[in-house]
């Protein structure tokens, strides 16, 4: 299948010139294929945000090349902001970037920016508010009104409402609740599913991206080091553990029921697959 | 673009520049106006650009960083120029309709760009080598005085501080604003002035909240470790001078009155 962004060789030189000056992304390699939900994890400092603010070019590569449906995205540099529009990039901590004085005024700031008309404009904040998992009620409340969790959910509509082909989120649970963090990852779920469009959930909780991607790429500061489905990647432990990363919480309690005894699948990856995995013991009959 | 601005920058190093007393280099900046200002002649400029020079050179700060500092006031120093040169009276070298260049004119132009762009480089040069805090812990001991006359010194001298110190947060912040915003189409760089003014909306509203927001905190962070001014205050490094300080201010003694000197003759 033809990648929808394929990532070559990417480097990125933060401060050129000055004594600050650093490579945050040195020689990247990544293909993101149509309709999948990948998870790209890599460790505090790994260029994970440099690299994805690369995807909608508002980074531009110091060496190497962003192909968007294998088009360098660089090649006319006035068309860089349509890029934008067709590659949704939610930042970290969006809610910080909301400003107008009603949610719905917030939400249609981007559709406006690519010159809809009223009409779909309003569909599309509608629906973008839905997906987000806002209630109707709350599209003429100030933004500021809100709570920390809906600011965000605001915010992440307004990258939806432009519909984009991509849609990147930069951990987007960051900083909320186990029930704020469940319900805002169940939102982008139904997203991925009712639309079919693609996702890159970035993230370092391994449990985060275990419950929801398709497929994970591993981040460290030589690279993709690993990319693979959720069994591939977190089958292989040990090298996670060389990059600074680690296992979701429920496989580490799977492994540590085997060292004691208990013959579960050591390749559960998630609360369900334990459970599963308990029960179908519990039916064998072999048990403690 | 946010990125050219390095006013109030710091260039973390570790060159006798860097170690002075910041005391000591605040005198030697004000010394060294004085001194641009007294400069009459192409002698004393000669003298103030070695001086300019053996600063840079061993303060070990790239003179390309300096050099970028001059972009924002390029247009005040262009400007300076043409205006005095062609409003100094004197001998006519060139003359159209109501413009005329006289010898004298050219001669004040280019000793007042020279002027201005010492200036900003000289300047510079203290805040790149001395750290805010160090700053204005020097400005606060040196205005130390004018306390007796009820200058709240200390107040003043942290608020400076506080200013300096988020002038890189925010400038970070705005770039992160910026990006947000740009992500969801926004454009900063086309249209007209009415145009562009429009579009800081989106930039300056999310910027000004988070701005109340960090002093808010600030404020509350402030007041959690019982800061009450400058009271009985202690310094964990209290500034001293040392050997290389008395030198340099007897060096920066000796240039101001080389230049005063140069000015009775003429030179």
């Amino acid at each position: 299948m033809e990648p929808i962004i394929r990532v070559e060789n990417l480097v990125h030189t933060y401060g050129e010139g000055t004594p600050f000056c650093r490579s945050a992304v040195d020689g990247i390699s990544l293909d993101i294929y149509p309709g999948e939900f990948l998870g790209v994890i890599g460790h505090t400092g790994s260029g994970k945000s440099t690299l994805i603010q690369h995807l909608n070019g508002l980074l531009k590569p110091t060496a190497g090349r962003v192909l968007f449906h294998g088009k360098d995205i660089w090649e006319d540099t006035k068309k860089i902001r349509e890029v934008r529009f067709r590659v949704g990039l939610v930042f970290q901590y969006p809610e910080y970037q909301l400003f107008e004085e009603t949610v719905r005024k917030d939400i249609s700031f981007g559709p406006k920016n690519m010159g809809l008309s009223e009409e779909e404009i309003a569909r599309r904040v509608e629906r973008a508010a839905a997906f987000a998992g806002l209630a109707p009620e709350l599209l003429d409340q100030s933004p500021f009104e809100l709570s920390g969790g809906q600011k965000r959910r605001v915010a992440i509509a307004g990258v939806i409402a432009m519909e984009p082909e991509v849609l990147v989120l930069d951990e987007p649970s960051a900083g909320l609740d186990p029930a704020g963090r469940d319900g805002l990852l169940a939102n982008i779920r139904d997203y991925h599913r009712a639309t079919g469009s693609t996702v890159v959930l970035v993230s370092h909780s391994m449990d985060e991206i275990a419950e929801n991607v398709d497929r994970i790429a591993v981040l460290s500061d030589a690279g993709v080091v690993m990319s693979g489905t959720p069994q591939e990647v977190f089958s292989r432990s040990e090298e996670l553990e060389a990059v600074g990363l680690t296992v979701p919480q429920v496989t580490k309690v799977a492994m540590e029921l085997r060292r004691r005894g208990v013959m579960v699948d050591a390749a559960v990856y998630t609360v369900s697959d334990l459970y599963h995995a308990l029960t179908a013991l519990g039916k064998g009959g072999a048990g403690c | 673009m946010l990125k050219d601005i390095t006013l109030g920058q710091y260039f973390p190093g570790n060159s006798v520049v860097h170690r002075l007393d910041p005391r000591t280099k605040l005198l030697m900046v004000v010394a060294y106006i004085a001194a641009l200002f007294l400069a009459k002649w192409f002698v004393s400029y000669a003298v103030m650009l070695a001086v300019l020079a053996a600063c840079v050179s061993i303060s070990r700060v790239p003179p390309k960083s300096l050099v970028r500092g001059l972009k924002p006031v390029l247009f005040i120093i262009a400007f300076t120029a043409v205006l005095n040169l062609f409003y100094t009276p004197g001998r006519e070298i060139w003359r159209w309709w109501i413009f005329k260049i006289t010898w004298e004119g050219m001669e004040t132009a280019f000793f007042m760009m020279l002027r201005i762009t010492m200036l900003i480089m000289g300047t510079f040069l203290l805040t790149y080598t001395t750290s805010p805090i160090r700053l204005t812990d020097g400005l606060e001991s040196l205005l130390g005085p004018l306390k007796k006359v009820h200058v709240p010194v200390h107040e003043l001298s942290m608020m400076m501080s506080i200013a300096l110190r988020f002038i890189p947060t925010l400038i970070e912040e705005t770039d992160k604003i910026m990006s947000a915003q740009k992500a969801r189409g926004a454009d900063f760089e086309t249209g007209n002035l009415l145009q562009r003014a429009k579009a800081m909306i989106p930039l300056l509203v999310p910027l000004f909240i988070s701005a109340f927001r960090r002093a808010d905190e600030l404020a509350v962070a402030m007041e959690c470790r019982c800061y009450h001014g400058g009271e009985g205050r202690t310094k964990l490094h209290p500034l001293r001078y040392q050997r290389r300080d008395y030198v340099t201010l007897l060096l920066g003694a000796a240039v101001l009155g080389t230049v005063i000197a140069l000015r009775n003759f003429g030179l």
